[in-house]
């Protein structure tokens, strides 16, 4: 059994389309000057949000509608905090994950009188797209097909946050803002209404994010199911330093290692060693990352 | 005759200091027009207004006999006014043409049109002689370059005024030669620039006309080519009030401060040394004034002498080599300071009397014991220096912060001379202070004299420095060009010195 096959590919391909959009959304609020850390807590209140919307309407689409809005809405608290209210954008974040993992798991308990865990045969999941034409096709099948909507569209999300970052005016403008947003300023951009657009933009990719974790993959919604996918977004995104082509292939990366540890273990490695590798990719990616900035500051000092 | 640029009364306050009073500025359109005055005069509160960023509590400001109202740089933009700051506003990690087109950027069906904003960008730098390569990160710049990007910001939104605010304080003098044949070639466009600064020769070399400010007026408004540096100078230092000290001749005793070779090298490469080999001595019982113009040096030759700043070469206090030495070290071999920002490094805002007069002996065993502070010794003492230098506040509980310029300078100077050290060092002691203050302060840097201490005066007050030196040295661009003694030194003589026109004087 070799690790990449039909099914390796087409998991990975899945399970790191949340954790993708999720550091796109850090990108973004990272090119403005807004760390956001809160990507943990939004994933979460998406998923929650996106399980709720499609079990009172019975309708998928309007349940990703509802974790998209309802997660848009949750990161006015880090879009307002940052801005009006003028706070640290660290102590923000942190509370907001705190908020988000009291919140969903309260709201379990009151909206469906249940913990733990929420099912029912009432939600209706994501469907995944199987395009027949390629389905069993090497490579292109496995990535392509048996693929949720939201998958795609966070590739797609990808090239257009690229895109406007670095071929827009508006991207111009937000990374402008981040670097000297007093410069900005003098040239006649609202800092404060930018950065607010950009990190309430920001939630609504997160909660896509949830979204793809609940409904479009098991239709459930279990406490804390966001388990550290909005972390790996954050390392993703300082690695990639904000740029959203880079975020995704660290994003890639993480996957192709979580994918390889299970894999490994099935053949008969101890899940002590192979539950490290991802972590160890990480250690090796931040170290590798300083060394880089490292260089970069004595090429500037010589 | 129709004014390209005009403020009538322009005045601005923050809170009881007036920073601007009924400012009258007259520029006519395509010249070079110098704003001067030392720090603290007013010029930056003034440039502000002009560009929207301040606004004024009184007064109009007209362009082309139009009167504007600037509610924010926006607004100046538009109405074809730029401004270079003396910080510049850039973007580190953004090119050369993606900082120039910021916020009015060329598109093409929604996207950014690169290929027209750098053909826009570079053409105008050929225009206006600006050789800057348009695809280079500014991070990757130096500060010379830097500057043109600002000035290719301000032309690309087509500025007819330009304010240069201070633009040669960080250029080498290749880039400021650069500079002037740039601001040259504008004139010549027909464009009208505003040259903030406060050196001298930049502005006989430049300008076309003057406004001098002092203490927020303006003190006098003239044509460069029918004036003289001297008149300046003393139009930027001159003081309405001429206080004379009654004092006896000096009595020099044994050398307490003498300093060797000392040298500041500048921030950027190439460029002239800060204090450029300067040696000194000071004798107990005298005063010693250096005299010039702010900017030339003076201020970095007392951070070197205190250990606020690096130094390469070598000073002796009474007879102790205190080079390289800590700055705690150097003011126990007998050093007090009386700085020249009283509000920033003399005093923390925040502090009370009691801790503003304390600083400094917080470790002495009258104070403490076994690191607990005695708070009733520290209250009496602070009661005794406030009652024995006649500080006006509300009790020794009060926060510094709140006091007046002359009064926060007694608590500075009461704290000084508390320490009793054989060498006191007093740095723009009278600036913004009331007369009233002034002469007590000067008389306690006399009697301070008397007593056998050797005091070094750093000032750009010329009645200052004629009324208390009993030796006069002159400081000019980081070197000492002249020493004379304070008996024979006039206001004329001193104002060409400190121009830097040693010639002249010879003759």
């Amino acid at each position: 059994m070799t690790l990449l096959n039909a099914f390796t590919v087409n998991a990975t391909v899945q399970s790191m389309s949340p954790i993708l959009l999720a550091a796109l959304a850090g990108s973004l609020c990272g090119r403005v000057g807004i760390f956001n850390i809160a990507l943990e807590g939004q994933i979460l209140v998406g998923a929650f949000a996106s399980i709720a919307g499609s079990f009172y309407t019975g309708s998928a689409l309007l349940g990703v509608l509802s974790g998209i809005l309802v997660t848009a809405l949750f990161s006015l608290i880090l879009a307002l905090g940052t801005t009006r209210f003028r706070g640290d954008s660290i102590v923000i974040s942190v509370g907001m994950n705190l908020l988000a993992s009291g919140l969903t798991a309260y709201l379990l308990r009151v909206l469906f009188d249940t913990a733990g865990t929420f099912s029912s045969p009432e939600i209706a999941e994501v469907k995944r797209i199987v395009i027949r034409a390629i389905n069993t096709t090497p490579w292109i099948g496995w990535i392509f097909s048996r693929q949720t909507p939201i998958t795609w569209a966070a590739w797609i999300l990808t090239i257009l946050v690229t895109l406007v970052m670095f071929r827009m005016p508006l991207g111009l403008r937000m990374r402008g803002v981040g670097q000297n947003p007093e410069a900005a300023r003098t040239l006649g951009v609202n800092v404060e209404r930018l950065q607010l657009w950009t990190v309430v933009a920001a939630g609504a990719l997160t909660g896509l994010a949830g979204a793809q974790l609940s409904l479009g993959t098991v239709g459930i919604f279990a406490e804390d199911m966001s388990a550290g996918r909005g972390w790996i977004a954050v390392v993703a995104v300082m690695l990639a330093r904000n740029h959203p082509a880079w975020a995704a292939f660290v994003c890639l990366v993480f996957a192709m290692a979580d994918t390889a540890s299970v894999q490994l273990q099935a053949q008969g490695l101890p899940n002590q060693l192979t539950d490290a590798v991802p972590y160890v990719i990480t250690l090796a990616a931040l170290v590798m990352g300083s060394l880089r900035n490292r260089k970069r500051r004595q090429a500037a000092l010589a | 005759m129709q004014w390209e640029l005009e403020t009538t009364g322009l005045t601005k306050r923050y809170g009881r200091l007036v920073a601007n009073d009924a400012v009258d500025l007259r520029v006519a359109a395509g010249e070079v027009h110098a704003v001067m005055g030392e720090n603290g005069a007013g010029k930056s509160t003034l440039m502000s207004m002009l560009y929207g960023l301040t606004r004024p509590d009184e007064g109009a400001i007209l362009l082309r006999g139009q009167q504007v109202r600037l509610a924010s740089s926006l607004d100046a933009i538009a109405r074809g006014l730029g401004m270079v700051h003396q910080a510049f506003k850039l973007f580190e990690d953004l090119t050369v043409w993606e900082n120039v087109v910021y916020g009015a950027e060329p598109r093409r069906f929604g996207f950014l049109d690169r290929r027209s904003a750098c053909t826009r960008v570079q053409e105008l730098a050929q225009r206006h002689h600006l050789a800057v390569d348009v695809r280079a990160r500014v991070r990757d710049l130096s500060v010379g370059i830097r500057q043109r990007v600002e000035i290719l910001k301000a032309l690309y939104r087509d500025a007819r005024i330009l304010i240069l605010d201070e633009p040669t304080a960080v250029l080498t003098p290749q880039e400021r030669d650069g500079l002037f044949a740039i601001i040259r070639a504008l004139r010549a466009d027909g464009r009208t620039i505003l040259f903030v600064t406060h050196k001298l020769h930049e502005v006989m070399e430049l300008t076309d006309s003057v406004t001098v400010l002092r203490q927020g007026r303006v003190s006098a408004r003239m044509r460069t080519a029918e004036t003289d540096a001297d008149a300046i100078i003393r139009a930027m230092t001159g003081r309405s009030v001429n206080l004379s000290v009654a004092r006896s001749p000096a009595t020099p005793g044994a050398e307490i401060l003498r300093v060797e070779a000392l040298r500041v090298p500048a921030p950027v490469r190439g460029a002239k040394p800060l204090v450029d080999d300067i040696s000194l001595s000071l004798r107990a019982g005298e005063i010693v004034g250096i005299a010039g113009v702010a900017g030339n040096g003076q201020s970095e030759l007392i951070e070197a002498i205190t250990g606020l700043r690096a130094a390469e070469g070598r000073i002796h206090l009474n007879g102790q080599e205190i080079s390289g030495r800590s700055v705690a070290a150097r003011r126990a071999a007998g050093m007090a300071y009386v700085p020249e920002d009283r509000a920033l490094t003399g005093t923390a805002a925040g502090a009370r009397a009691t801790e503003a007069l304390l600083m400094g002996r917080q470790h002495d065993p009258a104070f403490a014991r076994h690191g607990v502070q005695d708070g009733a010794a520290i209250a009496a003492h602070a009661r005794d220096l406030i009652q024995a230098h006649d500080i006006r506040i509300t009790s020794e509980r009060t926060r510094v912060g709140t006091l007046s310029g002359g009064n926060l300078q007694k608590v500075v100077l009461a704290r000084e001379l508390d320490f009793d050290a054989p060498l006191l060092i007093a740095e723009q002691p009278t600036r913004g202070v009331d007369v009233g203050a002034i002469e007590a302060i000067h008389a306690r840097l006399v009697a301070e004299r008397d007593r056998g201490h050797g005091v070094l005066l750093v000032s750009a007050e010329l009645s200052e420095i004629l009324g208390l030196s009993d030796r006069i040295l002159v400081i000019y661009e980081g070197r000492l060009i002249a020493e004379l003694p304070g008996a024979e030194a006039t206001e004329q003589h001193l104002g060409l010195l400190m121009a830097g026109r040693t010639q002249e004087v010879a003759r």
